[in-house]
């Protein structure tokens, strides 16, 4: 392990559309900029595959941009602590990289809710847009019998992904009744884009059952899911698959904003007009604050990026287009709401913590997370609570436990070298 | 683009594509398990973005490395906890 160090007026963690455009607007401001993401490739979850594939005009336009924009891209490496005080710390496969920024921007996108039930840790039963990601990076499915379930739009897109590479999908099951999917599909009305986006989605998707106020209640195998049983709260039945995808819509990436001390609202970081947050200097874009997609994310990353470049009235001049996207957020958290029999979906011995396999009844009775960390290890494996958190959350009421670095786990070798996580502000208070 | 990349999952031969992630690899050699859980159970990938660590495997020695982040390279060694 090498260590490294950068120095840079701006520094924009996520490589999504979010980050990717703030990194664009504020290198064409002439700022020194620096590019961080945990993944080998650029583009985020959305436009994953983009900088090879160059299907998306939007993605391939702004790809280009980035690499004309003079911005050094850090990829593959992991941010893992920072400071309000202008440094932050990532780790890559070969070397320990610490940072030294004058403005960052925070666009570390969005997770899966992945909500336990009973059979939700059998191989096959991957996330929605975990296998979608995967498939672009060659997981096989071809001919493998795949059942998309959960909530949001993202389902069809899944199922439109995973067709493409030769998956056999006949079923989409979306939580949300009917008359909410509707009047949300009739609100799109107001957003020609995606209602283009949604129609030529459900046109490709053909002949697949897209069945809504349904859900999963139990995936059944030994080593390999077989067979996953639907509900529609009136009737329950059995079907065969060799896959189920499933994800009951998304949450926002928060460890970081929250690890430098940003107020969050709501489950999103809250930010002023300049997408700045509660932290001087300290901006964020994109679904940390407040899950809304592509278009949403990409007029937020402008806005900040040239915001933390000092173009002010460049960024007021989006704030109408990002004002719009805002009623398109709103709606897509009004449409899937989740109902509340999922919050029943786990039985006594279903395991909720993945990484300590803590089961559900033991987690009943506990007053809040931390309780229930301290007494049964609940979130404390190596995901840090990112995929039981959310559970909890639906499952309990629980709210997010404190943030303490490092927020990813690295080696103890990146630690001692970057002296971080053992300085006195850190010491549990 | 279009080179081919030619590692091992388990001591087991493999050609992928480049571009292929570690965790698709390890599943087109027919592996289905990537790891036991905490009391046994069989896991495989789950988020596949990186955040739940259910995919992690040994690469090349190096323990607890994400597969769904880790893009295949010639000569790769790739073991699951087996």
């Amino acid at each position: 392990m090498t260590s490294e160090r950068h120095t840079c007026e701006v520094l924009v963690v996520g490589a999504g559309p979010a980050g990717i455009t703030a990194a664009c607007v504020a290198g064409e401001a002439g700022k020194s900029v620096a590019l961080v993401d945990n993944s080998p490739w650029l583009g985020g979850q959305i436009w994953r595959g983009e900088q090879t594939r160059q299907t998306h005009q939007e993605a391939r336009r702004w790809l280009r941009r980035l690499e004309n924009c003079g911005a050094r891209i850090f990829s593959g490496a992991t941010v893992f602590d920072g400071s309000a005080t202008g440094t932050l710390f990532a780790e890559s496969p070969t070397a320990i990289l610490e940072f030294t920024w004058r403005k960052l921007i925070v666009a570390t996108g969005a997770r899966e809710v992945l909500l336990p039930f009973p059979g939700w840790t059998l191989p096959g039963v991957m996330g929605a847009g975990g296998l979608h990601a995967m498939v672009q990076g060659g997981w096989p499915v071809a001919g493998k019998r795949v059942v998309v379930a959960g909530s949001g739009p993202l389902l069809l897109a899944v199922a439109q992904g995973l067709q493409e590479h030769g998956a056999d999908v006949p079923l989409v099951v979306e939580q949300a009744p009917w008359s909410k999917v509707i009047e949300f599909g009739a609100g799109l009305l107001r957003f020609p884009t995606k209602l283009l986006q949604g129609i030529a989605t459900r046109a490709a998707l053909g002949q697949v059952r897209y069945r809504c106020g349904c859900w999963p209640v139990r995936a059944e195998g030994a080593e390999w899911v077989q067979s996953v049983v639907l509900t529609n709260g009136k009737s329950t039945w059995t079907e065969r698959y060799d896959y189920l995808a499933w994800g009951f819509h998304l949450v926002p990436n928060l460890e970081l904003p929250l690890l430098l001390g940003c107020v969050t609202a709501n489950g999103s970081v809250a930010v002023d007009a300049f997408q700045e947050t509660s932290v001087k200097a300290i901006y964020c874009a994109g679904e940390p604050t407040g899950v809304g997609g592509a278009d949403s994310a990409l007029v937020e990353g402008q806005i900040a990026g040239l915001a933390a470049a000092g173009k002010t009235e460049e960024a007021r001049a989006l704030f109408r287009r990002r004002n719009s996207w805002h009623r398109f957020k709103a709606a897509l958290s009004t449409a899937f709401a989740l109902r509340p029999e999922l919050k029943r979906l786990a039985a006594a011995d279903t395991i909720v913590c993945r990484c300590e396999d803590v089961r559900q009844a033991e987690l009943a009775g506990f007053a809040d997370w931390r309780a229930a960390k301290l007494q049964t290890r609940c979130g404390m494996g190596p995901c840090q609570g990112r995929v039981c958190g959310a559970a909890t959350h639906v499952l309990f009421g629980w709210e997010l436990a404190s943030v303490r670095p490092p927020i990813f786990p690295v080696r103890t070798g990146t630690l001692r070298a970057a002296g971080t996580c053992l300085k006195p502000q850190n010491e549990d208070k | 683009m279009g080179e081919n990349m030619n590692i091992t999952v388990n001591g087991h031969s493999l050609t992928v594509p480049a571009g292929t992630i570690v965790a698709a690899a390890i599943a087109q050699a027919g592996v289905q398990r990537l790891r036991r859980s905490a009391s046994g159970e069989p896991r495989t990938a789950l988020c596949g973005m990186g955040v739940c660590f259910e995919c992690r495997v040994t690469i090349n020695g190096d323990p607890n490395c994400r597969s769904c982040l880790t893009l295949c390279e010639d000569g790769m060694e790739v073991r699951t906890d087996d």
